[in-house]
């Protein structure tokens, strides 16, 4: 693995630094524009002394919320989804800002970015069409930033088959479906299967992506999905512990790089059982780090101390200049912002 | 052989070449320079307007290459008279000699403020976004800037060094 990231370092771009600016310089500094207004602790210490909702109103009308949080009424049923889905929308407002200022290589990157939410958004909705919910309540309840053109039209479809033929071949997820058909129809636990196929695909491309770009966005954003790959896999381990997936459905579903693949990811398929999960995990660093940390403090979860890691390297990334992770990294960081708020 | 050809090639060729990328590299280095820190600049200033009048620094030390070629460049096109050449049909060594001094001057000065304009752009591109920030780092990041721009008054000053022993009378 430390040979692999040095072999990775040596071959990065060398004018990279000096023609990053050429296209993508406005766009990094406006992100950077962005991060520096992320709530910070002592955002945080003052909202968790507050007493009401309207008290918490009046602090994120002083943070970069500001105006649009004031739009909402407070007396009102719904007040806490309405507060965050103002915040959200201001942040799928500076994402879309981003893409329209940003220019080939990094829009498309930015559109990679989106589609982990495109994948939520159709999971979504496909899963609200099987339990019989009308459709435009669902698709309120998508994601802004997973929206695409057809989306509406997913719930004519009654199986994989269809659902790709008819709706999805023309969208950006056209190409992710490619090996994963097969003709079942579609039950929850095929959608979890079918989620997990199209992630996987996912991450791959972008992996292949970002190694195209090269130099110092293929060594970050390389952490990062390598993270995102191993977190994935740990995941569905954990999740399929006493379903009857086999042992090769479960190793199908995991990404063929990582710092757990090969061996980890063999093991993990044949795990059992949490214990077992967690005893393949301490053979591997940072996991090893991580577990011990957590069996120090008994409250904390295994999903808990990956996004801490997550967290830890999203803002690594920012002391490197001149790369695509810190837009990923952004993105991260503010999808904890809203989830702590 | 080759001695022949470069005895027989005029000397003013290389003189107005070493004008010519005297001035043409430095005002390249400086552009990328300027355009390096500008874009930054720029984005950054949207969300901290305080940095604009400060970070403009970062910009004027990226002009001085550009203005440190137009010196050498004067400099160098003053020096260079008409002699005609001699009459056995071969320039004489010290016409030769100082036409060589003009080419190298030329490119000592165009390449060393080459690297110069963009050294200084990337220092000022990454300032203007740490200021942003944190405004106490602002003077220690220029401090870096300033020994980036000393490269290029070292080429300007062995620039005219060599110069001054361009002779063509």
């Amino acid at each position: 693995q430390a040979l692999n990231q040095v072999h990775k370092c040596t071959r990065g771009n060398a004018m990279e630094m000096a023609t990053f600016n050429l296209k993508d310089g406005y766009v990094e500094a406006i992100l950077r524009g962005y991060k520096g207004s992320l709530l910070k602790s002592g955002d945080y210490a003052l909202m968790c002394q507050c007493e009401n909702l309207d008290d918490l109103k009046m602090h994120l009308s002083t943070t970069t919320y500001g105006n649009l949080v004031s739009e909402v009424d407070v007396g009102g049923a719904n007040t806490t989804t309405q507060l965050i889905e103002c915040c959200t929308e201001k942040f799928v407002e500076e994402f879309e800002y981003l893409q329209c200022q940003a220019e080939g290589t990094l829009y498309h990157f930015l559109e990679m970015c989106r589609i982990p939410h495109m994948i939520d958004n159709v999971v979504l909705i496909v899963s609200g069409c099987l339990h019989n919910q009308h459709t435009p309540e669902l698709l309120e309840k998508c994601h802004p930033l997973g929206m695409f053109d057809a989306i509406a039209s997913l719930a004519v479809a009654a199986n994989m088959q269809e659902l790709y033929q008819l709706v999805l071949i023309d969208t950006p997820l056209g190409k992710y479906f490619e090996g994963s058909l097969s003709r079942e129809d579609l039950t929850e636990m095929h959608l979890e299967i079918m989620r997990n196929m199209l992630y996987k695909c996912w991450i791959e491309d972008f992996n292949a992506f970002c190694s195209k770009v090269g130099g110092t966005t293929r060594e970050v954003m390389g952490r990062f999905l390598s993270f995102e790959a191993d977190r994935r896999a740990i995941a569905i381990a954990s999740n399929s512990v006493g379903t009857e997936l086999t042992h090769d459905d479960k190793k199908s579903l995991f990404c063929k790089f990582g710092s757990l693949y090969p061996y980890g990811q063999k093991d993990l398929a044949q795990a059992e059982d949490h214990d077992e999960i967690l005893k393949v995990l301490s053979d591997y660093s940072p996991y090893n780090r991580l577990l011990a940390l957590a069996s120090a403090d008994d409250d904390l979860m295994i999903d808990e101390i990956l996004s801490g890691q997550e967290l830890d390297l999203c803002k690594e990334s920012f002391t490197q200049q001149f790369h695509y992770g810190v837009f990923w990294a952004y993105i991260k960081m503010k999808e904890q912002e809203l989830r702590n708020l | 052989y080759w001695g022949l050809v470069f005895r027989h090639i005029s000397p003013y060729m290389w003189a107005s070449l070493g004008c010519a990328l005297a001035i043409g590299l430095s005002v390249a280095g400086a552009a990328w320079g300027i355009f390096l820190t500008g874009s930054s600049l720029v984005g950054a200033a949207v969300k901290a307007p305080r940095i604009t009048s400060k970070n403009l620094i970062s910009v004027i030390f990226c002009e001085a290459a550009a203005i440190y070629g137009v010196i050498t460049a004067i400099i160098l096109q003053t020096k260079v008279e008409d002699v005609p050449i001699g009459s056995d049909g071969e320039w004489s060594v010290k016409i030769l000699k100082a036409g060589y001094a003009v080419f190298g001057s030329g490119l000592c000065v165009g390449l060393s403020n080459l690297v110069c304009g963009i050294c200084v752009g990337i220092v000022g591109s990454s300032c203007a976004l740490a200021d942003a920030q944190n405004s106490t780092l602002f003077v220690k990041i220029l401090v870096i800037e300033i020994f980036g721009s000393a490269l290029g008054l070292f080429g300007v000053i062995v620039a005219i060094i060599i110069s001054a022993s361009a002779v063509f009378k």
